[in-house]
């Protein structure tokens, strides 16, 4: 099955052989975590070939340095292919304005990256105002989304980050990637720096939201509980290349040994079935359901 | 004549002088700021230029500032004795704190809040106006502090060059071997620096995000 040919239609998202290569003199894309330190004439993600469709969530699993991130990046033209094409909409990234682009698609990182000056109504409301909505239709909006993730009770619209937990933060986060109702949404390990009881409420919540949205979204992440818990389909890649894809609930059958080494850090029994089961035991081991929204 | 009686007597005179001192500055601080500032941006956008920039501003910074003063004065059109000259003076020395401080504050931001502004959609310009530089604000409101700081201390030397300003009471009061008359420089001069330094330093905490 992985090997189908990809149908090109149907494809929201495509990665036509791409290959992403820096070297000592390109500009290195100013990521956090994934960069390898020797960069001198590096290939990132080679021969890549994949398809997305729609409503999808495909989990880019892998390793630190496996290039999961520069795939993503490489979605909203933040990184541009070395050779091959990556296509959005049916139309390479390359011929897309990069600004009507990104507007166009929704991205969440670890830490939120949420603007320190802005408060949580103003961090939300960027991409609307940046595609010149009125100010009535973002002040709606704005509302919609803080009830979506969670954050409609109390003061939190006029609150600054700093005045919110990480997990809250990250709530905020995922409502300013959805603010302008993209059709695609970009996570890098979104819940990669919250402890493990808000994360794995964020995680449960998230699972729920993205089935009800529909949207078509691509998850970067090293945890492959998460990928189980999230995925309708876990790419696997080693070393910038894709090594394994499949249905989480066929994923841990795969015989690749990167597979083996992924699914052995799970606990003894770590088929997918009973892999929510086992994250609510951890749960209620850590702190009897509490946390903090 | 005691200081405290040459300061009434002459209190019409020091006051005017202490205009004109703060004229001085404010005028070598506006030019300074509007220099400094777009070229700060400018060198964030060009990192190649960025080492002959600092370079540059931190040389000027480096001359003792008579011997600058001194420099200038053969100078057709900029130099010469008088107020131009000393303005010339003053607004290189202004410079690097201002220029220093507008780089580090523009390049020293959280990259993931610069990452989610590109990610967003902003143009690299509006990443600029509504990132960058309101994150970077207190920053260099900080090194406006440092080099207005300065500029009130150079300036005092300025009336070497017949500037004016308070400097002027200073030299004065030295030839005469006057207290009364060095205090009337030093003193007003004294009180603008750390009052401009006080008032500069509550504007820095106002605009700091944390």
């Amino acid at each position: 099955m992985s090997a189908q040919p990809e149908a090109l239609i149907n494809a929201t998202i495509q990665f036509d052989a791409v290959t992403y290569s820096v070297n000592g003199t390109s500009r290195i894309p100013a990521s956090h975590s994934e960069r390898p330190p020797n960069t001198k004439e590096k290939i990132l993600v080679r021969d890549i070939r994949l398809s997305i469709a729609e409503s999808e969530t495909v989990v880019l699993l892998g390793r630190s340095g496996s290039g999961k991130t520069t795939l993503l990046r490489l979605i909203n033209r933040m990184l541009e292919p070395s050779s091959g094409t990556v296509l959005v909409q049916g139309r390479a990234t390359t011929q897309w304005n990069p600004y009507a682009l990104r507007r166009s698609i929704g991205y969440v990182i670890q830490e939120a990256g949420l603007f320190p000056h802005f408060t949580v109504e103003q961090n939300i409301a960027l991409v609307p105002g940046l595609e010149k909505w009125e100010k009535p239709r973002i002040d709606t909006r704005v509302r919609e989304l803080l009830k979506l993730v969670g954050l409609d009770g109390g003061d939190f619209a006029a609150r600054y980050p700093r005045q919110l937990s990480g997990g809250q933060r990250q709530r905020v986060g995922v409502a300013r990637a959805l603010a302008a109702d993209p059709q695609i949404l970009l996570m890098d390990e979104p819940f990669g720096a919250l402890d493990p009881v808000t994360r794995a409420e964020l995680q449960k919540e998230f699972a729920a939201l993205a089935r009800r949205l529909g949207k078509t979204i691509v998850f970067v992440t090293h945890d492959l509980r998460e990928a189980l818990l999230l995925a309708t389909r876990i790419v696997l890649l080693e070393h910038g290349k894709i090594v394994a894809q499949d249905a989480p609930e066929n994923f841990l059958q795969v015989k690749h040994p990167e597979v083996r080494a992924f699914a052995s850090c799970l606990d003894t029994d770590g088929a997918p079935g009973n892999v929510a089961g086992s994250r609510s035991d951890a749960d209620e081991g850590l702190a009897g359901g509490g946390g903090q929204p | 004549m005691n200081a405290y009686t040459f300061f009434v007597t002459h209190g019409a005179e020091i006051f005017s002088t202490t205009l004109e001192h703060l004229e001085l500055v404010l005028i070598s601080m506006a030019i300074a700021v509007a220099l400094a500032i777009p070229l700060g941006i400018f060198i964030v956008q060009r990192p190649a230029l960025r080492t002959v920039a600092l370079g540059i501003a931190s040389v000027f910074q480096t001359i003792p500032s008579l011997a600058l003063f001194g420099f200038l004065i053969p100078i057709p059109f900029i130099g010469g004795i008088g107020k131009r000259t000393a303005v010339v003076a003053l607004v290189l020395y202004a410079l690097l704190p201002i220029l220093r401080n507008t780089y580090v504050g523009l390049t020293g931001i959280d990259p993931a809040v610069l990452e989610a502004a590109t990610a967003m959609g902003m143009t690299p310009w509006q990443v600029m106006w509504r990132v960058r530089l309101p994150l970077a604000l207190s920053v260099i409101l900080a090194g406006i502090r440092t080099a207005t700081v300065i500029t009130i201390g150079v300036a005092t030397i300025a009336a070497a060059i017949g500037a004016g300003g308070l400097g002027t009471f200073i030299f004065r009061g030295v030839a005469m071997v006057s207290d009364a008359v060095i205090l009337a420089g030093a003193i007003p001069a004294a009180l603008l620096a750390l009052v401009a330094d006080g008032l500069l330093a509550m504007l820095e905490r106002r605009l700091r995000v944390s």
